[in-house]
């Protein structure tokens, strides 16, 4: 057992498939020189500049040069440093590397992986907080990510390296130094298998990303109560493993869903009618969902706090499915 | 010579037979063609290694079968129809055959272009010396993208063969020594390119000697691992492809034209004066490389294999609707 923060438990999975497989590559602003939050600090020293490439300020081109590269045989590894400037390679991602499989009839595979960190974090404002993973997985071809331990980031992102297809690793910038354990050896974790990092019975909250921790807090908060909160983690929200999250539904009968992105269009959404087509008949409550009000995210730290959902928003929720 | 004169032949036979057939019913959705661009990309492909991977644009058709492709897969892939070689999932504006190194036809403007560039970083990254080319048009050149590529590929001296097909040659403004469209500042393309210390050559695409000496110094140059390269390969827009549906603007290409100019009708001879293809046959018997007997033979062996792939195609069934859902992620492979 290893105990690590997240951003090392990341740059472990990496420095891992570097050295397990010759045909990976790291791509990104700034990342022989660490990234600027670490994740590739030393990287560059342990395996040369030809395979940890810094680029330049251009994410369109580089997501485009990347896939291209990873229809020849490369497992490119890109670094986009903020979520939010995703949207600059967005005709890359989502017209060709998500699609080349498939309009080829499956004679390309695009073994792309593309890291970001997101979230409302530190007073950054608007162009450096947004969550904007329910836009990946509205894109058939992409596959989605969202780990929230540095278990799940080691096992989840060499699993996402390992994948044939395009990948969108999702990290969460206030996660970065929460520590936690790692088995030792590969730990992979599979994409597609939510996890229930607790158990409870009386109403099931799944939550994404840093909202993980947030229901943890709120079910040790409520237990005093007498309530008993099952929190899952989907992990990856596509492929979504709806089987487990209907399970818990299923025995607690109240469902909350949280998420830090705004609440219009976001994966909760999708979530609810998800679980209503298949444990309608076992809901005593309307699925209740937790997430960011429809504004751009404020950068002043007062309105950053009234803007980001915490325990208190999940708690106030699963009481509404208790009343 | 003679493979030459097949090729360019085929290009254009397979893009007339085919608004053809949709004029006669063929069931297909909307196209692009590459009449009047052949000379181009049938003289730079002809240079280009089996080992070397190729992009290209929503003018591909031409692209594909100077490589080799199939015509019958081809016309099939364009019907939508299972033996096509996407399995009816590119049609014509993505297909794609993996196996002759294509890594997809971009239907967005640009987007062959970083992708050709990665494709160049992965032969230099493992270690397979060989040349990537990113076939565009002189479109592509407004995106954003294509600076961005230009950059990496000179900052990593990357052995990609940028090949701009600049279709608008000889619209306003060209006879001033400009660029022609209204919507891009330079008034050459490849003063676009000289800043990033890229070689760029302008040449005439219609003039296959011309493409291939700036095509072969291109490959050298990637080859050797100096670096990437740019030529602008200007032709005129053929008159068919002006309208929404491509039409037979000029008629069927009857191959005389070549020895018999006073057979083009008047309304046709402007084109025809500079349509590369004619201008190949003039020049192969001016220098006697081929005779006109040998033309016509090639012509008709070109025409009757069309037919029959025109026909399997017409004739071979569409996929099982179900298909549709298959192929979006890739299954994992065994390691």
């Amino acid at each position: 057992m290893a105990d690590l923060t997240y951003i090392e438990a990341i740059r472990t999975a990496l420095r891992e498939e570097l050295a397990h497989d010759a045909s990976v590559y790291v791509l990104g602003e700034d990342v022989a020189l660490g990234g600027p939050f670490g994740a590739t600090r030393g990287l560059a020293e342990e395996f040369g500049e030809r395979r940890i490439v810094n680029t330049p300020i251009s994410e369109g081109a580089v997501m485009g040069i990347a896939t291209g590269a990873a229809a020849l045989g490369l497992r490119p590894v890109v670094e986009v440093m903020y979520a939010d400037f995703i949207t600059l390679a967005m005709d890359q991602l989502v017209n060709h590397a998500a699609k080349l499989h498939y309009m080829s009839g499956g004679q390309l595979a695009i073994p792309l992986t593309v890291r970001v960190q997101q979230g409302a974090v530190g007073a950054s404002g608007a162009q450096h907080s947004q969550s904007l993973e329910a836009w990946f997985m509205h894109v058939p071809g992409l596959k989605v990510v969202m780990p929230a331990t540095p278990a799940d980031a080691k096992g989840l992102l060499k699993s996402a390296i390992r994948d044939p297809n395009p990948v969108i690793f999702i990290e969460h910038r206030a996660l970065y130094w929460t520590r936690g354990e790692l088995a030792d050896g590969e730990a992979l974790v599979p994409i597609g298998r939510a996890a229930v990092v607790r158990s409870g019975k009386h109403a099931t909250v799944v939550a994404t990303s840093r909202l993980v921790g947030v229901a943890l807090e709120a079910a040790d908060e409520l237990a005093r109560e007498g309530v008993e909160l099952e929190v899952v983690d989907p992990r990856s929200i596509l492929p979504l493993d709806v089987e487990t999250i209907a399970a818990s539904v299923r025995k607690t009968s109240r469902l909350v869903i949280a998420h830090e992105a705004v609440e219009t269009g976001g994966f909760g959404a999708e979530l609810a009618t998800r679980v209503q087509e298949v444990a309608f008949d076992y809901l005593d409550a309307p699925i209740e969902r937790v997430a960011a009000p429809f504004a751009p995210v404020p950068a002043g730290p007062t309105l950053e706090r009234a803007f980001i959902p915490g325990k208190d928003h999940v708690m106030a929720a699963v009481r509404r499915t208790l009343a | 010579m003679m493979k030459m004169l097949r090729t360019l032949l085929l290009m254009r036979r397979f893009e007339e037979m085919l608004i053809q057939a949709q004029k006669s019913g063929a069931s297909f959705g909307h196209f692009h063609v590459y009449i009047g661009q052949e000379c181009t990309g049938a003289a730079a492909i002809d240079l280009l290694r089996a080992d070397e991977h190729l992009v290209t644009t929503h003018r591909n058709h031409g692209h594909l079968l100077a490589r080799g492709a199939d015509p019958a897969r081809l016309f099939a892939e364009i019907m939508g129809k299972a033996a096509g070689y996407n399995k009816g999932k590119g049609g014509t504006l993505h297909a794609t055959v993996a196996e002759l190194g294509f890594l997809s036809t971009s239907a967005i403007v640009g987007g062959a272009i970083p992708l050709a560039t990665g494709a160049a970083l992965a032969s230099k990254q493992l270690g397979r010396p060989g040349a990537a080319v990113g076939f565009f048009g002189d479109g592509a050149l407004e995106e954003g993208v294509f600076f961005e590529s230009l950059n990496m590929a000179a900052l990593w001296k990357l052995p990609v063969v940028l090949l701009c097909e600049n279709n608008s040659a000889g619209a306003l403004g060209q006879s001033a020594g400009e660029y022609p469209g209204s919507t891009i500042a330079a008034r050459q393309l490849i003063e676009l390119v000289l800043p990033f210390g890229i070689p760029a050559v302008a040449v005439d695409g219609t003039d296959v000697k011309a493409v291939q000496e700036a095509m072969r110094a291109a490959l050298e140059r990637a080859r050797k691992g100096e670096g990437a390269s740019f030529i602008e390969a200007r032709t005129q827009r053929w008159p068919g492809s002006r309208p929404l549906w491509p039409a037979l603007a000029t008629g069927e290409t009857d191959v005389a034209y070549a020895w018999q100019p006073e057979r083009i009708p008047p309304e046709h001879r402007e084109w025809f004066a500079h349509d590369g293809v004619i201008r190949y046959l003039r020049e192969a018997i001016a220098a006697r490389e081929c005779d006109r007997a040998q033309i016509l033979e090639v012509d008709g062996e070109v025409r009757r294999s069309l037919e029959k792939a025109l026909r399997f195609a017409i004739e071979a069934p569409y996929p099982d609707p179900a298909s549709a859902l298959t192929d979006v992620f890739a299954a994992p492979e065994a390691r």
